[in-house]
């Protein structure tokens, strides 16, 4: 894997396909590669189900086998640490019968046509923890297909029955005589095979990598300092530029005096925009200087007085009116008079930050006929369609290079910081590299919203729930960003984790109430709608376990006879996280499960609570059921690094608002979990030939609820409202 | 102002005020982009490089400050024992995900192994705290330590 071929160009004409020889088959088909090899191109079947009209084959995804036996898969996923660049080739290179170190990797250039994601809408993005889901089948087959085509090309150059032939190691293998003959040399032949209607997949028990703990193809160049993030780029004459935008979203700049700043020995250039002001300068040390020496002045809009408390007021009023119906099972109304027993509970979620390792940045060259953008991006065909709109420039003018991620998390779904950096560009000859602060990162994200929920249950006599009820008031996040997705009141994202609970409830009525927040953006944040959901459906249901007096995994089980695969997972984690065992006092376990992301999780989360109300979290035990594993490996770090992820948001995760600016700026505000906090995690598989299920979120929404039901069960605190509020947790003295 | 400072082994000078940070004389005037920003208030610890074999914040360490103590970056810090141990110690536990706050993990823990080759829990926490990781490397990273230590032990 050779990562400086993972930046890709969307101008790039060498990549794009032969058009020759195209079967009519409708999701896959294959012919000559410029330069003499195999090119099978893949059509992903959209969301909406139109893939099936064989006229207007647009392939999406393309593996090329050359003449010198190296493996290209172009494909439109990205790596921002999730594993992707590893375990994708890993499906290829199964069913071609290929080592994975000869799968090479192109990031596919912008083009939403081509590249769209089916299970995000048809949108090229990463993000949904999809990658794997989307392409388990098709890139399987396409191996497959590219696998039969080579056999039978060898099998006709020695005019023997292709049954008699096998691939192994890059070769097709003729036992009888001994005669062998590589993938490279039988490429250009194999393009003149005719595609295979049907091509048998493996079986999983003849799996050789899928299931194997493969090595990542992206690291070696991490731990060496080589490899190239967006903020990394340099190309020739670039200047640094650094920016301060208006502290109030929506605010205006009023005045500016540059005297000082201009004189920072550095400092070329003071760009002003409507809401922002830049400094230009030759490195980001003098830009940094030089902002710090800008004294500008601010009109702050009509978002001078806002404040978290005005949004959270905002939201608990709109809980009070019915919602959107997301889901209604049974009569709930009818259920509700009839149960013996009534809970009721009401959550709140705060604005979260993304707090990416590498801060927001765009690099832009512009100018008059072109503009090339270098960046790292979930989404680059929203790159170039944002920076071709901002710059006045055609699309197939702007040429979006993509780059590594240092952390995505959902942030870099968003193009706010390529206008931003096409903006500044404007007015700077040559390239410039837009860097911005931690402070203005965090300042200036787009947030995971707030939320409020107001539930409700009925309990029959045995404490048995007979009626669930759930509104909730919040921004979606789809209805800006996918706004087709969005129908009858709702999205899809918003409400994943509030409905299709695992748990049988008869009776059960979901109600989203959709409320965007004045001058606060929202965007998608690791496990984006669940994030939200699964701390608030697993917290009612420890309190209803906790009003009928049971036990909160007995009375989780005892609701899940139809769910087999959710009751495995539970079942198994309480096993192996001790469950029922004794603890020390101020120390408590809380359990949580979900089924999200199409992967089943359970969670137990051991809690110690200082008497000072100072929460340490010190053991999780997670068991997984995310259908066949492809990584297992990749797994485990997905779940440890979703874990530290939610912890960090249950204990210290809030951005807060008052007069219309986020009151936190940097890591000693907006606190990040550390070495020293981080517990002990056991991540526990339950083998499964089920489809893939997603892997880069579910740990973050599966522990918030964990940990807090762990906090009851150490204090007999029932903790509604996020973060962690440790001075309710002292003890009183 | 000219300063000469010594990275790597090699002397570079450079025409910056006297208080620019040294990471941004690394990664925008020297082009080793290697060291990363995160922070620019030394609470991250991504730019963490060696001056005179102390992990050390780049971003608050004014380049005037350094006179004649030699510099190790990421870029150099395999040509070190420790760090050589701690970077296969990476590679093989598979710690990396974004691998952002990686350059600044593997200069912290290479310094704490040079100075002290069997580190505890306590001696691991004490050394790593100050380096953040949002994609929650840490359970591994701390494997890794104990796995380079063991390595030291044997006299490899």
């Amino acid at each position: 894997m050779v990562l400086d071929q993972i930046t890709s160009r969307a101008a790039d004409s060498d990549r794009s396909p032969s058009e020759s020889g195209f079967s009519r088959r409708a999701f896959l088909q294959a012919g000559a590669a410029a330069g003499g090899g195999l090119l099978l191109s893949l059509r992903l079947p959209l969301a909406n189900g139109d893939a099936e009209a064989a006229d207007d084959f647009v392939p999406n995804a393309f593996i090329r086998i050359d003449r010198d036996g190296q493996i290209v898969l172009t494909m439109p996923y990205v790596e921002m640490g999730q594993g992707t660049y590893t375990s994708i080739p890993m499906l290829i290179a199964e069913e071609l019968e290929v080592d994975l170190s000869q799968v090479r990797l192109e990031h596919a250039p912008p083009n939403e046509k081509l590249y769209g994601n089916p299970l995000l809408g048809g949108i090229q993005a990463t993000g949904n923890s999809n990658a794997v889901r989307a392409s388990w089948q098709p890139l399987r087959q396409a191996g497959a297909t590219a696998r039969t085509m080579l056999v039978a090309a060898a099998a006709k150059r020695w005019n023997v029955d292709p049954g008699s032939c096998r691939a192994q190691s890059s070769e097709v293998l003729h036992a009888l005589t001994g005669r062998r003959v590589r993938y490279g040399e039988l490429a250009a032949d194999a393009a003149g095979m005719p595609v295979p209607e049907n091509v048998a997949l493996k079986r999983p028990a003849d799996f050789k990598l899928i299931g194997t703990p493969a090595k990542r193809l992206d690291t070696p160049a991490k731990v060496n300092g080589t490899a190239v993030y967006g903020i990394d780029v340099r190309p020739p004459g670039v200047k640094i530029a650094t920016l301060a935008q208006s502290p109030v979203f929506g605010g205006r700049v009023k005045r500016v005096d540059d005297a000082a700043a201009k004189a920072v020995k550095g400092v070329r250039q003071i760009v002003q925009l409507d809401d922002a002001v830049a400094v230009v300068a030759d490195h980001m040390g003098a830009a940094k200087k030089g902002l710090a020496a800008l004294v500008i002045e601010w009109d702050d809009g009509p978002h001078a007085k806002l404040s978290t408390q005005d949004i959270a007021d905002e939201l608990e009023r709109a809980t009070l009116n019915p919602g959107a119906i997301a889901q209604n099972i049974g009569d709930v109304d009818n259920a509700m008079a009839s149960a013996a027993s009534k809970v009721e509970a009401a959550y709140q979620l705060p604005f979260l930050a993304h707090a990416t390792m590498e801060p927001m940045n765009c690099t832009v060259h512009l100018r008059r006929d072109g503009c090339d953008i270098w960046v790292g991006s979930q989404a680059i065909a929203r790159v170039q369609a944002a920076a071709a709109k901002t710059a006045g420039l055609p699309l197939d003018k702007v040429i979006v290079h993509n780059h590594l991620i240092g952390g995505g998390f959902g942030r870099r779904l968003e193009a706010d910081g390529a206008i931003r950096a096409v903006q500044i560009a404007q007015h700077v000859d040559g390239p410039v590299k837009v860097v911005w602060t931690r402070e203005e990162d965090i300042q200036h994200d787009m947030y995971r919203p707030y939320w409020f929920d107001r539930l409700s249950a009925g309990l029959d006599t045995k404490g048995i729930p007979v009626a669930w009820k759930n509104r909730f008031a919040g921004s979606s996040v789809l209805a800006r960003y996918l706004p087709p997705t969005f129908n009858n009141g709702f999205d899809p994202d918003t409400v994943e984790g509030a409905i299709d609970l695992t748990y049988t409830l008869p009776n059960m009525r979901v109600e989203y109430v959709r409320v965007e927040p004045p001058g606060i953006p929202t965007a998608f944040w690791r496990s984006v709608g669940p994030s939200h959901n699964v701390f608030v459906t697993e917290s009612f249901m420890d309190e209803l376990a906790a009003a009928a007096k049971q036990d909160p995994v007995a009375y989780r089980l005892a609701l899940l006879e139809k769910n087999p695969r959710a009751k495995a997972v539970l079942a198994l984690a309480a096993e192996k996280a001790g469950w029922g065992q004794p603890l020390p006092e101020r120390v408590g376990r809380g359990v949580s499960l979900q089924f999200v992301f199409a992967t089943y999780m359970a969670h137990f989360a051991e809690v110690e609570v200082a008497k000072n109300g100072g929460v340490r979290v010190r053991r999780v035990v997670c068991a997984v059921d995310c259908g066949t594993v492809v990584n297992p490996d990749t797994v485990r770090a997905q779940i440890q690094s979703g874990i530290i992820f939610g912890i960090t948001a249950a204990l210290y995760g809030e951005v807060t608002v008052k007069n219309g600016r986020v009151q936190q700026t940097n890591f000693d505000s907006y606190q990040m979990l550390r070495m020293n906090e981080a517990p002990a995690i056991e991540v526990h598989i339950v083998p499964s030939s089920e489809p893939p299920g997603g892997m880069g979120e579910a740990g973050t929404s599966a522990i918030v609820p964990a940990v807090t039901n762990a906090i009851f069960a150490a204090t007999g605190k029932r903790l509604r409202k996020l973060p962690v509020d440790a001075v309710a947790l002292r003890q009183p003295i | 102002m000219a300063t000469t400072i010594k990275v790597n082994g090699v002397d570079r000078t450079v025409d910056v005020d006297g208080d620019t940070p040294l990471l941004w004389v690394l990664r925008d005037v020297l082009g080793m982009t290697g060291t990363k920003f995160g922070c620019g208030m030394a609470l991250c610890g991504a730019c963490t490089v060696h001056v005179d074999g102390v992990a050390t914040r780049s971003c608050i360490t004014p380049i005037d400050s350094i006179g004649s103590s030699a510099i190790t970056t990421i870029e150099g810090i395999g040509a070190t024992a420790a760090g050589a141990k701690i970077q296969k110690a990476w590679l093989d536990g598979e710690v990396v995900q974004c691998g952002y706050c990686q350059s600044g993990q593997i200069m912290s823990a290479s310094a704490l192994l040079a100075s002290n080759p069997s580190p505890t829990d306590s001696d691991i926490d004490d050394a790593m705290s100050g380096n953040i990781c949002r994609c929650g490397t840490y359970v591994r990273i701390r494997e890794a330590i104990k796995q380079a230590a063991q390595s030291s032990g044997r006299g490899g």
